[in-house]
């Protein structure tokens, strides 16, 4: 299964995201933002950092690459598409997901491991996990507070206390409804604060990434 | 013709820049000071001399590019 891992000027987790998506068995492939043709891809992961610095917003520059156009065509084809931090920011200004993320609660940059509950398994993220589950994993974000536009929202993840509780203390960033992660309708397009890939082995501190990539890859079909 | 885009964050979405603002001048006893919004400004100069046309240009770019509707309301005041 042969995934893209966009890398923008300033995306910095696309080394992380190919090796724990090889742990799954995929076959990754950096491709810079400038490339206008992903045919042969069975998916695409936009990885965490700051591409184009940041710059205006999180990920509104990002979204006008040439390579959006190629993840639009991806997403709208069914394929997995994948957000995490920043390319989850990406995805939502781009309109492929709904929402917007901005400064956390705090106005502090938040790095440390959070727990989410698994919200819905109809997702290409979640379908190996089961309704309910506590993941945990790291945030690493000063621009995580999930705004949400409506109730049309599809929750995914939401940050959770040890049990699964919901409860305002365990937001770490005062995201709306203590959303972490959405999907589009379909649940092939979906987009997390917290980053999966760094918790892919006991050694990093929790495997219970893994669990998500490993759906993620699993959930990928020939093209 | 130059254009200044004011950028400020839609109603009752939190600021929390600008709600510690507010609690700094408080302590400075500024004790009148109900609320702060912190928005951002963002001038445009585009090669016509004709206002309307400029304000019609930076209005696109504000929906496509500059603002995002979900989080930010915008104004636009020429400038020259």
């Amino acid at each position: 299964m042969r995934v893209a891992v966009a890398v923008f000027p300033g995306t910095n987790c696309e080394h992380d995201v190919a090796y724990a998506l090889e742990l799954q068995g995929a076959a990754p492939e950096l491709v810079w933002h400038t490339s206008e043709d992903l045919s042969g891809f069975d998916g695409v992961v936009l990885p965490g950092g700051f591409a184009h610095g940041d710059y205006l917003r999180t990920g509104a520059i990002a979204r006008f690459s040439p390579i959006m156009s190629e993840v639009s065509r991806l997403a709208q084809a069914g394929r997995p598409v994948l957000g995490i931090c920043n390319g989850f920011q990406i995805l939502c200004e781009a309109r492929l997901l709904s929402g917007a993320l901005m400064a956390n609660r705090d106005t502090s940059f938040i790095c440390r491991p959070i727990r989410v509950r698994v919200e819905s398994t109809n997702s290409v993220l979640t379908a190996g996990a089961s309704q309910g589950q506590v993941i945990q994993i790291p945030l690493n974000s000063y621009e995580g507070r999930f705004v949400a536009p409506g109730d049309d929202d599809l929750v995914v993840l939401r940050y959770c206390g040890p049990d699964g509780e919901l409860d305002e203390r365990f937001n770490p960033n005062g995201s709306t409804d203590s959303i972490a992660g959405t999907s589009n309708a379909a649940g092939n397009v979906v987009g997390l604060m917290p980053h999966p890939e760094r918790a892919v082995e006991e050694l990093l501190g929790s495997a219970d990434g893994a669990l998500l990539i490993g759906s993620f890859v699993t959930s990928l079909q020939p093209a | 013709m130059k254009v200044r885009v004011h950028v400020q964050r839609r109603p009752g979405i939190a600021d929390p820049e600008g709600s510690t603002t507010a609690q700094a001048l408080r302590s400075l006893g500024f004790d009148g000071v109900q609320e702060v919004l912190i928005g951002r400004a963002i001038d445009v100069e585009v090669a016509t001399d004709d206002a309307g046309s400029a304000l019609d240009q930076v209005e696109a770019m504000c929906k496509q590019l500059l603002t995002n509707p979900v989080l930010e309301d915008f104004d636009l005041e020429v400038l020259a």
